[in-house]
């Protein structure tokens, strides 16, 4: 035990440095990002689907639709209100939010999601060709 | 005591079966569909059993007849070009009959005309592809009109798709192809490092009612349609002229057949 002086001002170190962001960040909490709607978004009021489902399971939609249009080769959405759409995550998404930067990636740096997406998909099909 | 019983039993049997009423009433009742999503092709979708193409070769006497087919397909596709020959990919290119067919036929001494002919070549969409027994990942599959289709999402980038095609039709991205695209069709996606690609029959045009890029871009020259609907070109393309497939030995049945 007469080691008992080091052990201690050691774990007394280590917990500085542990709980020091803890600390250092204390009552502050980062504040939720807004996403921008383009104009041509906010004129259409409603997504795909509604507007809680699509914050929340738009992903579970894009997986969908890469599985249909890839493997089984269909191609159109109907949605429950009977609108058609074309399942394309650059052509058809991103033809309203054409405002990544100001849409998708704002939620996704806040939540630290990276989706690879964008390794092949292109970003904004409305430049100029 | 015991008429009551009966009684109490029959009624509470009763009362469970009315219970059952509602529910397998709204079951039939209730159209499955409504209010729920669905997906489907086109009103434009092309429709095959098996799609094939057949190329004139007749009609290509040199390199300058085959660039714009190339250039219409890579350009629409984000192929990239690089000087690099090990990283160099491909759809569709040309090559010498010597290449496109050894071992076909007696080519010892050739038609002068056959051996400097530009030979156009690209994936055979076999009917027994041998790339999707080897993917394991079913990354590539084949469609049910034919086309031996590549999901990028799922190749691992193993190339063991590669070392099964017999036709050196499928390209490996060694490294991100973006920064060696000349231009970008921003309709389409490109690649990412690490995955396998090939020609895919314009899968993606076909869902829009539209040919293949290198048959629009041929003029007349390559017919395309359902090899097994006689109304097709293709089909009548086939039964007019003598056809050469290339290594029909090894069994792979490839739908892209020339005239020669």
């Amino acid at each position: 035990m007469k080691d008992k002086r080091w052990i201690v001002s050691g774990l007394v170190v280590f917990l500085l440095i542990v709980l020091f962001p803890f600390w250092y960040n204390r009552g502050r909490a980062v504040p939720p990002p807004e996403v921008k709607l383009t104009e041509k978004a906010k004129a259409e009021k409603e997504c795909v689907l509604a507007r809680d489902y699509m914050k929340a399971e738009h992903m579970q939609i894009l997986d969908l639709w890469r599985e249909t249009v890839v493997r089984e080769g269909n191609r159109i959405y109907t949605n429950p209100k009977g609108r058609e759409f074309v399942m394309s995550l650059s052509n058809t998404c991103l033809d309203c939010h054409s405002n990544k930067a100001e849409f998708c990636d704002k939620c996704h740096n806040y939540a630290s999601v990276r989706p690879y997406c964008w390794d092949c998909h292109i970003e904004n099909p409305k430049e100029a060709r | 005591m015991d008429i009551r019983r009966r009684r109490i039993l029959q009624l509470l049997g009763l009362s469970a079966a009315a219970l059952t009423v509602k529910p397998v009433y709204d079951a039939l009742a209730a159209d499955p569909a409504a209010g729920r999503p669905r997906v489907g092709p086109g009103r434009e979708q092309l429709k095959a059993k098996q799609w094939a193409m057949v190329i004139d070769t007749r009609r290509f006497a040199s390199e300058a007849d085959v660039e714009p087919l190339i250039e219409a397909c890579h350009r629409i596709h984000n192929v990239p070009h690089f000087e690099l020959k090990r990283w160099e990919i491909k759809w569709i290119w040309a090559t010498e009959y010597k290449h496109a067919f050894s071992g076909t036929s007696s080519d010892r001494f050739l038609a002068d005309a056959v051996e400097k002919r530009p030979f156009l070549v690209l994936c055979n969409q076999c009917e027994n592809p041998p790339c999707v027994r080897a993917c394991p990942t079913k990354a590539t599959f084949k469609r049910e009109d034919g086309i031996v289709m590549m999901d990028f999402h799922r190749c691992i980038g193993c190339r063991f798709c590669m070392a099964a095609c017999p036709f050196g039709a499928r390209s490996f991205n060694y490294t991100d192809p973006r920064p060696y695209l000349k231009h970008t069709n921003k309709l389409f996606p490109t690649r990412m490092k690490g995955v396998v690609e090939k020609c895919s029959f314009c899968a993606e045009r076909l869902a829009e009612g539209k040919r293949p890029a290198c048959v629009e871009a041929a003029g007349g020259k390559i017919a395309f349609g359902d090899l097994y609907d006689p109304a097709s070109e293709a089909h009548q393309w086939v039964r007019k002229n003598y056809t050469l497939r290339r290594k029909v030995n090894l069994g792979t049945e490839p739908a892209v057949y020339y005239i020669v």
